[in-house]
């Protein structure tokens, strides 16, 4: 019996020698990626999934000390749901996330990821509420309260007409958050606003808000809204001959991708966006070209995020010294100190991370024209 | 003016209304259950309506007729393999049922058709759109196209139902099912063709639906079928005139409450009228009243 035990001591001894020598090579780094793959939401999951599996790829072929594999779990953009299939991506060996996509799942998920230690970096979950008391969660993407504050900066700066409407749903954190931020900035830089009207998740009939809008004389209308929303609207202006500059924020990406949309409705429809998809830099270029390669389709901004934040999670684990197979909650501190460190070129802009878990970067805005984005210079 | 394109807009969401009312209404009036499957296979029917223009470049009108066929055999379908086990059943047994059979349907359409939303084309009703005092009010197709088809539905459905044998029986059917079974009417069949109209309906309001609110996800019919449902009871569940006030009524009211007290409480006080109205005529506003037995 004992002979056995020393035997079977020697082997594991062996065995995890062996394993030991493999990782000095080159480290398999397992990300999970949770967004809504399906649902409502899904063009927002596919992209940070396409663009996260994107740089995954380039990194592993790059050769250097990190291959990465991505585990791919969808949420559903329910909150209830991303908490099930977090768990099942931590099952399944997960060491960091990039993730979730959708601002409620990656509240639920972030309150978890907290107490269990494990590091999250959100493509696109914009919202304060994200990271708001949690050090272990990042984003890449811009808060809401920066985005909805940026937008009005924009506006009053580039000269855009100052006559504003919002319409938003108050039934959705990310929506409300860009509201508000967006009010207390244009008081500050002089837009008026004339119209705020509201809806919520289950409104099909947007032609109270949009006449409001009008009625009200508003020259620019603000929809710090989703896309599938943003459509009705409008149509429902083009309906009452209403033609205002329509200024939306990130959720507005993916119009164009909607099945028999009719994309002359959304011409001249402009969105905040740090992401332009003709922008002209190298990074930008081989990007959307390798996007386009393999899913045949102009990459939008969430799926540029989730590239960045790949890039931005490798060259954190680079610096924490993340080893093969580490558990997430050994390395999760190391993590949090090595993002404050970084700083990350990527085809978002080049970014730095606050011990709050905010980026910076820098925001721009693009136009739609002829059914796709063109930068904007004005 | 504000007022009169406010009431325009009212009555076009209205008319969507209607014309879902129009199917529950039916049904409820001669199979005595609530379908709430109802709203789904409005969805259902505007998939195919959407697939047969965009994949299979039918032209309009042969698209709604696929859509109605096709919607057709689903209702008797549904009918025959859901509700008509359960025809001894209590009526808690098939609402339940009812709600499956909606899921069910949900589900399908996410499986089929995917998550995405699709825009639906607007060649279907090719109307051009009203104008009414040098272009400060406007009158879309989409509205006068859904207002006349359910003037036209509720006088054909009318007729129907009080002139033609079939109508006859599903009026026997409606009043005692015992009675009419006794009497030598076939109640399964009479069921079924109720669904099978029911379901056609459900087709042309699915194309009227999207082609005013042109968002098409497996969750379209869901919210629309409640409220529809709602203007049904408001209207008196049963009356096919009924469904059309209720319907109207409640669009109505649903966006001057939105216009002049607030946009987010649109919802609660549609449900609010509902409740007042119901108060003091339960059987709604044109319901037959039921006289108790003492």
């Amino acid at each position: 019996m004992k002979k056995l035990v020393a035997l079977m001591l020697a082997l594991t001894l062996g065995l995890s020698v062996f394993a030991f020598a493999g990782a000095e090579e080159t480290i398999t780094l397992k990300i999970a990626h949770i967004g809504p793959l399906t649902g409502a939401a899904a063009v927002y999951g596919v992209a940070t999934s396409r663009g996260a599996k994107i740089a995954a790829e380039e990194i592993s072929a790059a050769g250097g000390k990190y291959k990465v594999e991505i585990i791919d779990e969808d949420d559903t953009h329910d909150a209830e749901k991303a908490v099930y299939a977090y768990g099942d991506a931590l099952d399944k060996g997960a060491q960091m996330i990039i993730g979730t996509t959708t601002t409620t799942p990656c509240i639920a998920v972030g309150a978890e990821a907290y107490n269990d230690r494990v590091f999250m970096l959100t493509p696109s979950a914009s919202s304060t509420a994200v990271t708001a008391d949690k050090d272990n969660v990042y984003q890449v993407c811009f808060t809401d309260p920066a985005q909805g504050a940026a937008s009005a900066a924009y506006i009053a700066e580039k000269n855009l007409p100052t006559k504003v409407a919002v319409i938003y749903n108050n039934a959705d954190a990310y929506s409300t958050g860009i509201y508000q931020t967006f009010v207390d900035k244009a008081q500050e830089v002089g837009l008026e606003i004339v119209s705020t009207t509201t809806f919520t998740d289950d409104t099909t009939d947007f032609s109270v808000q949009v006449a409001d809008a009008k009625n009200n004389g508003a020259e620019l209308v603000f929809l710090p809204i989703y896309y599938t929303p943003a459509s009705q609207i409008l149509l429902n202006a083009s309906s009452i001959d209403y033609k205002p500059v329509f200024f939306g924020v990130d959720g507005m990406d993916g119009i164009l991708s909607i099945e028999g949309f009719d994309t002359s409705l959304a011409e001249g429809v402009m969105l905040l966006t740090p992401f332009s998809a003709d922008a002209q830099d190298e990074l930008t270029k081989n990007f959307v070209a390798k996007y386009q390669e393999l899913y045949n389709e102009i990459p939008n901004q969430f799926a540029a995020d989730a590239y960045d934040g790949v890039y931005a999670l490798v060259a954190a684990a680079e610096k924490a010294g993340v080893q093969e197979g580490d558990a997430p909650e050994a390395i999760c501190d190391a993590m949090i100190a090595a993002m404050q460190e970084i700083e990350v070129t990527g085809v978002t802009g080049t970014m730095t991370w606050a011990a709050n878990g905010e980026v910076s970067k820098t925001p721009t805005a693009v136009i739609i024209e002829n059914g796709a984005y063109v930068g904007f210079n004005n | 003016m504000i007022f009169l394109s406010n009431l325009v807009n009212g009555l076009s969401l209205g008319s969507i209304y209607a014309i879902i009312a129009l199917g529950y209404t039916m049904v409820y009036g001669i199979a005595k259950m609530l379908n709430f499957a109802h709203g789904d296979v409005i969805m259902v029917g505007a998939y195919i309506a959407f697939c047969a223009l965009q994949y299979w470049g039918l032209p309009p009108v042969a698209a709604l007729l696929a859509a109605m066929l096709l919607c057709t055999v689903l209702g008797i379908t549904i009918e025959g393999l859901a509700y008509r086990p359960l025809r001894q059943a209590t009526s808690l047994a098939v609402l339940i049922t009812a709600i499956g059979m909606s899921y069910l349907l949900q589900n399908l359409a996410l499986l089929i058709w995917g998550a995405n939303p699709k825009s639906f084309p607007s060649v279907m009703i090719q109307l051009p759109t009203l104008s009414l005092f040098g272009d400060q009010l406007k009158i879309s197709g989409v509205t006068m196209m859904t207002i006349l088809a359910n003037i036209a539905i509720m006088i054909v459905l009318t007729t129907f139902i009080s002139r033609t044998k079939m109508g006859k029986a599903m009026r026997c059917v409606s009043e005692d099912r015992g009675a009419a079974e006794l009497m030598g009417i076939n109640v399964n069949r009479t069921i079924s063709t109720t669904f099978a109209i029911g379901s056609a309906l459900a087709a042309v309001a699915g194309i009227l639906l999207c082609s005013a609110y042109p968002t098409l996800m497996p969750t379209t019919g869901s919210m629309p079928g409640i409220k529809a449902f709602t203007a049904a009871v408001f209207g008196g569940i049963g009356s096919i005139p009924g469904a059309m006030i209720g319907g109207i009524l409640l669009g109505v009211i649903e966006i001057l409450g939105k216009a002049y007290i607030s946009t987010e409480l649109g919802d609660a006080i549609v449900f609010a009228v509902l409740i007042i109205v119901l108060l003091f005529r339960p059987t709604g506003l044109l319901g037959k009243p039921i006289r108790e037995k003492v």
